[in-house]
């Protein structure tokens, strides 16, 4: 089965295309999307064994020999990326039976949702620049559609900027393909990495490298490219922001991290040294934002700033720790922001409002409400036996290694800030006299809690269970610490 | 004083099988000469909009009576299939397969799945434009 792969891409687009026959039918609808996904998640799961019994797996298209076609690459960083991916979907996907309403339903919904997973999968898996640029604008499409659609004032002004940013951010990521494939010849990215390293990466190449994280930081919403974040992310439905926040900008993330660990690795003072600056200037904005305001979605999504520049500083380690640390945290993160979106959209849910100020004494009414936010909320923040810890640990513990004693200095303060500012939701929330709250159905209460508790004990499950992953996450920074295991799978003679 | 479209709808009539067997022409040539499913495509839509100029929007869907986003979805599963057939053989994904047919009036033919493929593509190209011309143009 040399195909298997490609399935984790190919099931949920076929899922997509049958759900186009019966747009009417929610039911269908529904059912067929979580039996699409269970699917696809029991094949990366395969897949995930299989990488993790014989390597680094390859598939070239069409049968061409290796450089010529497209490759499709699943090392473990992709697998594990895909797996988590799929699973967050899956209870996103669950949790928005009963939020996301009828009329967004009936108008592809599932079919956007499923064709934007797709993509996400297909950018984590594929070995050849161009192609990620396909996926790319195949996720990018979906995710118009579901940012835009329902049709409110606010998703139509900010589905406008969103749009606006990205075509802008994929046509230079266009330029900046032209530009790589002109001096070097080669789009395979396994091919690229040995160009480069014949060449010994000159000046014009850094320049790319630099253009490359400028493409990569919009859409990953690193420091001076976040502007667009905030607003965009805080237009569209809750289950779809959850699904934009665990996993959109992820794919930035991951596209840094994988140029910068195979391409550009012969001038690291200039380009490492940059990531480096750039990702704690990414965090110091992010605290900034979590700390003033007093509004759910918009702490939330201030989070999201802060991890992508907590993992990149993992990165820009370019050790043993700090990547491990660095895919830790990737994977914790997508995890946990899942379901901390989840969680906030059952408390807006329940109060009609996402203004703190206008929140309080959840805890008399939706006692275990409060105590899984409180458990998500520790796990964020790295509090030892949860999901969160082991990452920015190994990510400390390299930065201390490599010699960045201030950078370390700052991801802790950055712990603290988190916390509080997530802790700042509970004291609103939950704490203090009871407001009156408007009547909600203690049916579709029951519905959307499920999901987000599961994702919850799976976030605990991830922390407590550190020493069963750990050989995966090892396997993953070897791939990306050594690139000629990537190039010698692709490339082999 | 009463308009009237004689000469461009008699005249659309006409030109319109013409445009269409020009598509149908690029989409065959595709493989050796410029063109394939998408210009092809992009020239039917050509004329069955030709078709919406001359008449209107309620005559031309009573006269092709799909429904366009079906179309789409049948276009993707026939170049998903064609993709994914490679897997019951256990090769990689997108290999085609090619052999020479003996057809009775064109003789012996060279046939490559690589058409079904383009297939697909023509289908998701008619139907995703003519889908978003309905959907601009009509008023529901």
């Amino acid at each position: 089965m040399i195909n298997l792969l490609l399935l984790p891409i190919i099931l949920p687009f076929f899922f997509a295309i049958i759900l186009l026959f019966f747009k009417e039918n929610v039911r269908v609808q529904r059912t067929l999307t979580l039996i699409g996904l269970a699917i696809s998640f029991t094949f990366s799961l395969v897949l995930m064994a299989k990488v993790k019994a014989d390597g680094v797996q390859t598939l070239t298209l069409g049968s061409w020999p290796a450089p010529f076609g497209i490759t499709m690459v699943s090392d473990m960083v992709s697998v594990l990326l895909v797996t988590t991916s799929i699973l967050i979907t899956f209870f996103i996907v669950m949790y928005s039976f009963e939020a996301i309403g009828k009329e967004r339903e009936r108008f592809y919904y599932y079919p956007a949702v499923l064709f934007m997973l797709t993509g996400v999968n297909g950018a984590f898996t594929t070995g050849d620049i161009f192609n990620m640029f396909v996926f790319f604008e195949v996720f990018l499409m979906a995710s118009y559609v579901l940012i835009v659609l329902g049709g409110e004032k606010k998703q139509l002004r900010e589905s406008i900027k969103y749009i606006l940013v990205n075509v802008i951010s994929s046509a230079l990521f266009v330029v900046a393909i032209a530009l790589l494939y002109s001096v070097i010849g080669t789009l395979n990215m396994a091919d690229i990495s040995v160009k480069i390293a014949e060449v010994g990466q000159p000046g014009i190449i850094t320049v790319i490298a630099i253009l490359f994280l400028l493409v990569f930081g919009i859409k990953g919403a690193i420091f001076p490219l976040y502007f667009w974040l905030p607003g965009s992310y805080s237009a569209p439905p809750i289950p779809v922001l959850a699904l934009f926040g665990a996993l959109l900008t992820k794919i930035g993330v991951y596209a840094i991290t994988r140029t910068y660990t195979l391409f550009f690795i012969h001038n690291m003072p200039v380009t490492h040294e940059l990531l480096l600056v750039l990702s704690i200037l990414t965090i110091v904005a992010g605290c900034i934002g979590a700390l003033a305001y007093f509004d759910l979605k918009h702490i939330m999504i201030y989070n999201i700033i802060i991890a992508v520049g907590v993992i990149l500083f993992g990165v820009a380690q370019m050790n043993d720790a700090g990547m491990t640390g660095a895919m830790f945290y990737l994977i914790h993160d997508m995890i946990i922001k899942g379901a901390l979106f989840l969680l906030i959209g059952i408390i807006i849910a329940i109060t009609g409002t996402s203004n703190l100020r206008k929140m309080g004494g959840l805890m008399k009414t939706n006692a275990p409400l409060g105590w899984m936010y409180l458990i998500a909320a520790f796990g964020l923040a790295g509090i030892p036996p949860l999901s969160g810890f082991t990452g920015k640990l190994l990510i400390v513990k390299g930065a201390f290694e490599a010699g960045n004693v201030w950078g370390s200095v700052f991801i802790l303060a950055s712990s603290l800030i988190v916390l509080l500012s997530v802790i700042r939701i509970f004291i609103y929330a939950f704490w203090g006299e009871p407001v009156e709250l408007p009547t909600t159905k203690r049916r579709s209460y029951r519905i959307m809690i499920v999901p987000a508790a599961l994702l919850v004990v799976i976030s605990i499950a991830y922390g407590v269970g550190t020493e069963w992953i750990v050989p995966y996450m090892t396997d993953a920074s070897d791939v990306l610490l050594k690139p000629s295991i990537y190039i010698d799978a692709v490339l082999k003679e | 004083m009463k308009t009237n479209d004689v000469i461009l709808q008699t005249g659309t009539k006409v030109v319109f099988f013409i445009i269409f067997l020009f598509s149908i022409h690029i989409f065959f040539a595709g493989h050796f000469a410029p063109g394939g499913g998408f210009v092809g495509g992009l020239l039917t839509t050509a004329a069955i909009v030709l078709l919406l100029l001359a008449f209107d929007l309620k005559t031309v869907q009573k006269a092709l009576p799909f429904n366009f986003m079906i179309v789409v979805a049948v276009g993707l599963l026939l170049a998903l299939g064609t993709a994914a057939g490679s897997i019951l053989f256990d090769v990689p994904f997108f290999t085609h397969a090619y052999d020479d047919f003996n057809l009775p009036l064109f003789g012996v033919s060279s046939l490559h799945t690589a058409m079904i493929f383009d297939a697909g593509v023509y289908l998701v190209v008619v139907g995703s434009t003519i889908t978003m011309i309905q959907t601009i143009g009509g008023d529901s």
